[in-house]
This record gives C-alpha cells, structure tokens and sequence, in this order.
C-alpha cells in the first residue's frame, strides 16, 4: 500500500474515530467535543490536500469485509482525479462547516451530540467517495441518509424539524429503493460490483447489460434522484431547511446532495444513452422548476434550498448530455459557494434571532458588512458573473448542452439559459430586498455583525469562489469518466453569449422590480401565480393527496385481505378445521376401558396386518 | 395316541375359555373362575404332551390352586350379584368378536403362512433337572429378581388393603 | 402328526378368546381373568416353541410368567378391593375418570 492509500483510509476514519470518541466520553464536554471533530475534519483535510497534490496515479486499496461463497464484500479507498477532488470538497467544504458551527451553535444544549452528528455524516460522505464497489457505496449511502436524518431533526423538539427528518428519511428511501435494484441488476449481469473491474468488463463488453441497460442505468440514477433531490422527489430539499443552518450549508449544498452527482460520475460508463436522455431531462426539469419555485419564497433558507436544487438540476442534465466532467466542475464551484451563500444566511439568520423572512429585513448592507460582502460574491458567482466560479462552471454545462453535433439539445440548451435567467432574478431578488432598503423590522434595525468565528470561514470561501474557476477539473474528471472528446468547448462562445445574456435580463427585471419595492410586486400583480409558487407548485400536496389515495387503498386490499382472507378463513378456518377434528377425536375418549381396549386391539391387528405386508 | 390327547385338550382348553369369558347361560364369575380352572388344568395337560412336566405342575399348583383361590376370595369378599341383572350388552359383544376375529384372524394367518414349524420336529428337551439347571446358571439374576418382584408385590398388596390409604 | 402350528394355533384362538373377554365384560375381576387366560395362551406358544426347538429357555421363560402373573393377580385383586372400598364399584363402565 502506498502512502496516498494509508493517507486516504486514515481520512475516511478520522471522523469515524472521532464520532465514537465524543458520543462514548464526552458528551459532556462541549468545547473538547468540538475541538475533537474539527480536529478530525482538518486533519483529513491536511491529508486530502497531500492526496491531491502528490503525484498520485489512479488505484484502489481494499480489505475483504465479509466472504460469503464466492462473494466477496469488499470495502476499500479508490483513488483517482474525481476522488481526490471529492475529498477535497467534502473535507475543505466541511472544515470550514465545523469551524463557523462553533459558533454558531454556541449555546446549544446538545453541543456535543451536534458534532457527533457531524462527524458520522463526515464519515459516510467520505465513504462514498472513496468507495471502491457498489456495495460499499451502497453502505455508505445508506449511512449518509442515516446521518443527515440526524442532522436534520436534530432540533427534534420542534415538531417541523422532526416531520422533516422523516420525510428525508422516506423519500431518499424510495431513491434508494431503485439504487439497490440497479446494483442487483448490475451483479447478476455481470458477477461484479467493483467499479475497477465493472469498467473492464464494460470496455470489453458494451453491450453486456442487454436490453436491461436503460432500465438499469434509470434504477440507479433513482438512487441520485433521491439523494440529489431531483424531480419528482426533491420536495425533501426545502423541508430539510429545518436543520441548524450549517448543516444546510454542508449537507443541503455541498455534499451530499453532491454525492448524487458524484455518484453519477462515477458510475458513467454504465448508462446507457436512453438512461442518460432521462437524467438530462430530469436534470433540466428541475432546474427550471426549482428556478420558478424559488421566484416567490420569502424564507431566506428556503430560497437557497431551491437554488440549491435548480443547480443540481444543472449538474444532472450536465452528466445526461454526456459531460460528467462540466458536472463535476460545477458540482465543485457549488459547493464553495453555496456553501458560504449558506453560511452568509446562517450569519444573518444568527444576528436577527432567527428571523428567515426576508420582507423583515432589509438594510442589512450596512449592518453586516462582512457578510453583506461575502453573500454578495456568492450570489455573483452564482448568477456566473465573470471571471468568478460560477460563470466558468455553468458555461461548461451550457456548452455541453449546446453541444448539438454530439449530446446537446436545442430544448435542453434553452431550459438552462432560462433557468440561469431565474436564477440570476430571485438571487438579486434576495440580495436587494435583505441587504439593500430600510429596515422593515425590529431585529433588522438591532442587528449586528457576527462574530468572527462564524465571518471568518466567509471570508475563506472566497478565495475558491473567485477562483476554482480557474481549476483544470472539467478535463481531469472527463479523463477519470473514459470520455476524451468532451473538453473542447466548440460551442463556449455561443453558451458564453448566451450566459451573459441571461445575467443582464435578469438583473435588469431584478434591479427594476425590487430596488425600491417594499412588498413584492410579482404577488401583487400575478396574484395565482405567485401564490401556486409560494406553495411550490403543490407538490406537498400532491404527493399527500397521492399517497393518500394510494394509502387508502392499500390499506382497503390490506384490510380486506387481513379480515376476510386471513381471519375469517385461514385463521378461523384453521381453527375449525382443527375443532371439527377434535369433536370427531373426542367421540374416541369416551373413558370406557372397553373403548381403548378395543381400539388398541384394533391397533395392533392394523399394525401386524400391515407388517405381514397386508395379505391376508 | 398323542394326537388324539392334543385334540381333547385343545378342544377342552378352547371351550373352557370360551365359557370363561362368554358363557351364554351365566355371568356370574364365580362360574367363569370355575372355568378358568378347567382351562388351566387342561393347558397343564398339554404341557404334559409337550414334555414341560414341571412346568404343568407349577401351573397347576400356582394357578388352579393359588390365582384361582384368590380370585373367588374377592369375588367372594365383594358380593356380586347385580351382574347377572343387568341385560347383555350386544354393541360390547359385537365388539368383542370383532376384536377375536381381528387378532385371531391375523394371528394364525400368520402362522400358517409363515411356516414356521416346517421341519421341526419334536424333541424331548423338558426334564425338569434341565430346567432347574437353567434357571440358576444362566437365569439366576433374572430369578433374584423375580423373587424382589414377589416381595414388592407383597409389600404393595399389604398398603392397599390397609383401611385407610395415606 | 401334530405339529408346532397346531399348538400356535390353539395358542392364538385362546389369545383372542382373552382379548374377546377384555373388550366384551364389564366386570372387572373377569376381565382379570381374561387376562390369565391371554398369558397362558402366551405361555402355550412359548413351551410349543421349546418344545420344538430344542431349548429350555422357553420353559424358563414360561416359568417367570408364572410368577410375575401371581404377583400382578395378588397386586390387582388388592386394588380392585381398594377400589370397591371407595366407590362401591366392580364394573368399568362406572369407572371413567381417572380421579378416584
């Protein structure tokens, strides 16, 4: 084992090490706890960071788990381009996490347990990434909804954190449902689950999946339409809001929602072009969708929640249009800076005691100039405002879909420059009606600038937002997915025309709506619209009504089957089968010796009689 | 001569049980005992013919003299008269010859078809010197046993006659 | 010429002539006594077969019926007295439970 897989198990078991260490000894002791976890976490980040500028080559390292047969559960580290850049996310991204959560869970009464938590989901994010097989990531899939369904209800009083939890829970297991028919599927057509050798076989054998390999490629991107909170089951995204902010800014917007897309990208070479035509359009559907939604939420969370989905949507349709490595790539700018838009909203959050409405705040420019700074060049790199990250990143994903000869798609190009458009109009939506304005509320007018602990990861974030754009990671993961044409962006100027484009409208109808607007003008005047929005395009609703129909029904066919099949004749028939029975036998125990005497003699005459061979 | 002795035994031994336990005319059982000491008395004759002379005295002192006493001692002792009252009980009677013909049936069907005496002829095993050698060589732990049996059995008759059984 | 089967035979109808008696009386003491008859049918076969076989074990045999068939008639005729002691009965048809 080299020194780059002794390094890379020792990240993925830091956090492990360090879960164990705070939830067995000390609970009680808050600032140890979180000096453990924020040790783990920087230390893994150390070590990623050595992973990744050394001159590492691509391999994996695995121990034999469980043996069953000719079965073989392996867990081991995978390293190559797309790990490395994953660990480095998740372990950077989650530094920052654990070091402005100090702060801002100061006070907490379940301190330590907060930390655990994350730990844990430090952890099983890491196992996901450096997971050598299907099972492994499966495992750590699993553990991740696990602990992310900690982290969100961990205000588990509040009765809205916990329905929230739950509903992760649930809807990441309908995902994850069709996540483990396709690794089934993919095991029983091919005898492996190990990635390595999974890509031989399929450079070997294209077509060895048959005609299963659309439906295969759709199971297993259910499970990253669970996790990445695609449409139709995003609708845990907003809801997981619930969870102390940082969490949302690690989980909701760094890394695991990331994990479906890195997942995506790391499974690649098994989807099959029909399979990869179902992400784009999912992707693009959500990303627009999730674009109008966030047009009319008023939750300063919630906003960044569906921003947060409406980009996902974009690195999703990104790998269906055959372009994991502009996915990857926007997958990283993202993260940076959606990672700090949360954090900024976390300080904001924090200094008006936990106020989310942006109506009632306004003027916060002024107040909170650190964070006013930072939020501002997040929500520029979001709208891809050159040269920050953002624009690089989603140009790629735009080229790749205007990328017409090839996988691109006029509708597809379109849905994306559309939704850049959205998100260019509700982020300066948010920007101006929180930060610029007067003061519309008590808190806002008292508020104050966060302490340093929480400004200063801020202000760390910036640097990879002004300039992982610059970062070569569109190629080195596209070589890391086997695909060497994508890279050479034919159609950038167009995509590039187009994303500058959509910055201006956008600014534009924002700057002209909402710089002096005091209510928001789009529910005053398209009244419907803006109120179908307020309530997400009724997909709670939906799917409660849905669900209960189904319910209802299942729970009929379940009664009907409990109470007239089982009950009345297999339980009740049973038991008067076995009753008519004992009537019968009872008439033999009559008590009279003459009875059993001649039943014996009877007995033993049957038995010589058939031991004789019954000839008689 | 041999043959002749066997059928009057046998034919005596035959209906002497039968009349022990069905006699058509009484059913006192004072009468069936009287019975059964005619049928033992006629099994000792065929174990004359059968060279077993010790085993025919034995049989004829334990039972006819000592099982046979007892048991019209306690027919005796308990009075039983209303037996003859009560009418015959034919389902019991069907039942009985059911259960003869059933075992009986399937007894001696096997003995005839299993041909079992083929070939064998009769030898004179039985003197009673040979017996008693017998039975205190080989069978002496048997025999010691036999004699803890009588004295169990003793002992057990003794409790439960007392009058009151604790 | 009689032979093993005859004696068998003679053996097996007083066998069932016992049994016959067991099923058929209610009264106790003459099932009892159809139970003498049925060991001394058992006994029949087991001298015939000693007979023919050229052993004395059978005899043996035959000999310790005798006296566990003594012991088990004195043991038996005593319960039957304890038994008529406490209810009043010789007949099974009265006897059907297995409480006294």
């Amino acid at each position: 084992m080299s020194g780059a897989f002794i390094l890379a198990w020792m990240v993925l078991l830091l956090p492990l090490v360090s879960t164990v260490l705070i939830s067995c000894f000390t609970l009680k002791n808050d600032k140890l706890s979180a000096r453990i976890s924020i040790g783990a976490v920087l230390a893994g980040f150390v070590m990623s960071l050595l992973i990744f500028l050394s001159a590492r080559e691509a391999g994996e390292s695995n121990i034999t788990w469980i043996s069953i047969g000719n079965f073989q559960a392996t867990l081991g580290v995978k390293l190559d381009n797309l790990s490395a850049l994953m660990l480095l996310i998740v372990t950077g991204v989650g530094s920052l996490i654990h070091w402005y959560s100090q702060g801002y869970m100061k006070g907490d009464r379940s301190y330590s347990r907060y930390f655990a938590c994350l730990s844990l989901f430090t952890f099983s994010m890491l196992g996901i990434v450096l997971a050598s097989n299907f099972m492994q990531m499966f495992i750590f899939w699993e553990l991740v909804g696990v602990s992310s369904y900690l982290l969100i209800g961990f205000w588990y009083e509040r009765p809205a954190a916990a329905d929230a939890s739950k509903k992760a829970f649930l809807t990441n297991r309908i995902g994850d449902f069709g996540f483990i028919l396709g690794i089934i599927m993919v095991w029983a057509a091919t005898g492996s689950l190990n990635f390595a050798e999974l890509k031989g076989v399929f450079e070997a054998n294209p077509e060895i999946l048959g005609a299963t390999a659309g439906i295969v490629g759709v199971l297993l991107f259910c499970g990253a339409v669970g996790k990445s909170a695609q449409f139709p089951l995003h609708v845990w995204l907003p809801d997981a809001m619930e969870g102390p902010t940082p969490v949302s800014a690690l989980i909701h917007a760094a890394t695991m929602v990331a994990a479906g897309v890195f997942m995506l990208c790391r499974i690649f070479f098994l989807l099959s072009p029909d399979a990869l035509q179902v992400i784009a359009w999912t992707g693009g559907i959500t990303a627009l969708m999730a674009a109008v939604i966030a047009l009319q939420q008023n939750d300063i969370k919630r906003i960044l929640a569906y921003s947060t989905l409406s980009q996902l949507g974009y690195m999703v349709m990104a790998v269906g249009v055959h372009a994991p490595g502009a996915a990857m790539f926007h997958l990283t700018t993202h993260a940076f800076f959606k990672a700090m838009l949360f954090l900024g909203a976390g300080s904001v959050i924090h200094a008006l005691h936990h106020e989310q409405d942006i109506w009632k705040m306004g003027g916060l420019k002024e107040k909170m100039p650190a964070t006013y700074k930072t939020f501002l060049i997040g929500t520029l790199a979001l709208c891809g405002v050159p040269p920050l990250s953002g624009f690089f990143s989603k140009d790629g994903i735009l080229a790749a879909a205007a990328d017409f000869r090839h996988h691109g798609n006029v509708f597809l190009f379109a849905i994306g420059v559309l939704a850049a458009v959205l998100t260019t109009l509700y982020m300066a939506r948010l920007v101006l009606v929180a930060f610029h304005g007067k003061h519309r509320s008590e808190a806002a007018d008292h508020s104050h600038e966060s302490p340093s602990v929480m400004t200063g990861p801020l202000w760390i974030l910036v640097i990879p937002t002004l300039f992982a754009g610059f970062l070569p990671i569109e190629s080195a993961v596209n070589h890391v997915a086997g695909l060497n044409h994508a890279g050479d962006h034919t159609q950038a100027p167009l995509a590039m025309a187009f994303s500058v484009l959509a910055l201006l409208i956008g600014g534009s109808v924002a700057w002209s709506l909402y710089s002096k607007a005091e209510s928001d003008p789009i529910a005053n005047r398209l009244h419907g619209l803006s109120t179908a929005l307020k309530n997400r395009l009724y997909f709670d609703e939906i799917f409660n009504g849905l669900i209960y129909v189904t319910h209802e029904a299942v729970s009929k066919l379940a009664e009907w089957i409990d109470r007239i099949l089982l009950s009345s004749f297999i339980v009740k028939g049973l038991s008067n089968v076995v009753d008519v029975f004992g009537r019968g036998l009872r008439l033999f125990q009559t008590g009279s010796i003459h009875t059993y005497a001649f039943l014996f003699v009877v007995g033993i005459a049957l038995v010589m009689f058939f031991v004789m061979g019954g000839v008689l | 001569m041999e043959a002749l002795l066997f059928y009057i035994f046998s034919a005596l031994t035959l209906v002497c049980g039968f009349l022990v336990v069905a006699n058509p005319l009484t059913r006192n059982p004072v009468t069936s005992a009287m019975f059964l000491v005619l049928t033992i008395i006629s099994m000792a004759g065929l174990f004359v013919l059968l060279n077993a002379f010790f085993l025919a005295a034995v049989q004829i002192m334990v039972y006819a003299g000592a099982v046979i006493v007892l048991f019209l001692f306690v027919i005796m002792l308990l009075d039983i008269h209303e037996v003859e009252k009560q009418p015959v009980n034919y389902f019991s009677v069907t039942v009985g010859m059911l259960a003869l013909l059933s075992i009986g049936g399937v007894l001696i069907k096997a003995i005839v078809t299993s041909g079992v005496g083929d070939g064998l002829e009769a030898v004179t095993v039985g003197s009673t010197k040979k017996l008693g050698l017998s039975l205190f060589t080989d069978y002496v732990l048997p025999f010691e046993i036999m004699g803890v049996l009588l004295l169990v059995g003793m002992i057990g008759v003794i409790l439960l006659s007392k009058k009151t059984l604790r | 010429m009689i032979g093993l089967e005859h004696y068998l035979i003679v053996s097996a109808i007083l066998f069932g002539l016992g049994l016959m008696g067991v099923v058929m009386r209610s009264n106790l003491i003459v099932i009892y006594m159809s139970l003498e008859l049925m060991l001394n049918a058992a006994n029949l076969a087991l001298v015939s077969f000693s007979r023919f076989t050229n052993t004395v074990d059978g005899q043996v045999m035959v000999f310790f019926v005798i006296t566990v068939a003594a012991a088990e008639v004195a043991v038996g005729l005593a319960l039957i007295v304890a038994l008529y002691r406490k209810r009043q009965i010789s007949e099974v048809d009265e006897l059907t439970s297995l409480k006294l």
